[in-house]
């Protein structure tokens, strides 16, 4: 159970960790200062979050401490979403994953606020609220794109092309045991809100929903892109370099 | 390291004096407030292995807890108690409903709007936010994610002042 506990921890706590490193790329190149902060502060609440997760699944076994787990793990270890560990390619493409992603965090934090066991509550608790800012920001953004000009239009839906595949995973069964458990919420479950708020947003955005296609999958099972490997070639440099230091 | 006197001759205990120790820490981004302010602190117990002092998170990526942590243990050190740990606690989750109202005053003083009662209407500041200037109700957002993560930016459109709102939570 400890196992299985962790290892669920680690796929969210990859998850938040990747997305965020990947916001934190945009500090010094946003298209404004103020939606550089944004940026910078979901990555805050992001690596927040993967903190949180790191430290309860180092609780439970998993590794030394939350930095063992975050800097000294290969990318075959990693088992994040595919969809979090692409590069951020423009800022319609930063825009519309974070979208994607927020709504179906969004809701999946908020059924985990009522796990059973009380850490994941807590630490769901916080990462709900903090889930809801970044759908309504990234969702705000959306729209604009969506709705503002040609050029921006085109970004956008190319963006919602380009991800697409890579939505199916986020909705693969979590651990059939912690499921039955009342430990964690069943992403399947969870696929019908995110339709509704996907459609929502996507029709206020003058923007069409890809079709319904072939799905990417492999992150869960340690099988990455080609991008993690050099993401995490940059994020682990300093710590791989000095392993053991501290500041 | 144990029970003491104070000025009046009352017998404060161990535990009242590791509180009070921990209680005059102020958050390193809002040096008005104290970590009792913020309800921050949440237990001071005596056990065996000494005084455990338990504090919890505000926003989950808050870069100010680590300082706190230390600047608890330094005070616990300064007032001579010992051995002290400070330990971190995630359950039942801060909202910022747990900011005392002493804390929201001290807020507003220091030219902050203290956050509204917490949810997610709250949450999506369909709330009117006060200017802690003025006191007006009219005023607008200007950016969402401010100075730290737990602030937004706003403008008072009455006397035009520009000020920080602590965010519901």
């Amino acid at each position: 159970m400890s196992d299985r506990f962790s290892g669920m921890l680690l796929r969210r706590a990859d998850d938040a960790l990747v997305l965020g490193h990947r916001l934190s790329e945009w500090t010094g190149h946003a298209p404004s200062l103020e939606e550089e902060l944004a940026l910078a502060n979901l990555a805050l609440d992001l690596i927040g979050q993967a903190r949180a997760l790191y430290a309860l699944a180092a609780e439970k076994g998993a590794g030394e401490d939350e930095d063992a787990l975050a800097y000294l793990r290969s990318d075959r270890e990693y088992t994040n979403l595919l969809l979090l560990e692409l590069p951020n390619g423009d800022f319609a493409v930063t825009i519309a994953r974070l979208f994607l992603y927020a709504a179906f965090m969004d809701n999946f934090w908020r059924a985990a606020s009522a796990s059973r066991d009380r850490d994941l509550a807590a630490i769901a608790a916080k990462a709900e609220k903090e889930a809801a800012y970044h759908l309504r920001h990234a969702a705000e953004w959306l729209i604009r794109l969506g709705d503002g000009t040609e050029e921006s239009h085109r970004r956008a839906q190319a963006a919602l092309e380009r991800l697409w595949p890579y939505t199916g995973e986020m909705f693969e069964p979590e651990d059939e045991v912690l499921v039955a458990a009342d430990v964690c919420p069943e992403p399947t479950g969870l696929r019908e809100a995110w339709n509704r708020t996907v459609d929502a947003v996507l029709a206020e955005a003058t923007l069409s929903r890809p079709a319904e296609g072939w799905m990417q999958s492999g992150g869960r099972a340690g099988r990455h892109t080609e991008h993690l490997g050099h993401m995490l070639a940059v994020m682990q440099s300093v710590a791989r370099a000095h392993t053991g230091a501290k500041w | 390291m144990s029970d003491r006197f104070n000025k009046s001759g009352q017998v404060v205990s161990l535990r009242e004096r590791a509180w009070a120790a921990a209680a005059s820490v102020v958050d390193p981004e809002i040096p008005v407030l104290t970590i009792e302010d913020l309800g921050v602190l949440r237990e001071v117990v005596e056990g065996e292995a000494g005084v455990e002092v338990r504090i919890t998170p505000t926003y989950t990526g808050c870069p100010a807890m680590g300082v706190i942590a230390w600047e608890v243990e330094a005070a616990l050190a300064r007032e001579g108690i010992a051995p002290a740990r400070v330990v971190t606690v995630l359950s039942p989750a801060w909202t910022t409903d747990w900011l005392s109202a002493a804390g929201r005053a001290k807020l507003r003083e220091y030219g902050i709007a203290p956050p509204g009662r917490a949810g997610r209407r709250a949450l999506f500041g369909d709330e009117a936010v006060a200017c802690p200037r003025c006191g007006s109700d009219a005023t607008v957002l200007l950016a969402e994610f401010g100075s730290t993560a737990c602030k937004s930016l706003r403008q008072c459109q009455a006397c035009r002042e520009p000020f920080d709102a602590f965010k519901c939570h």
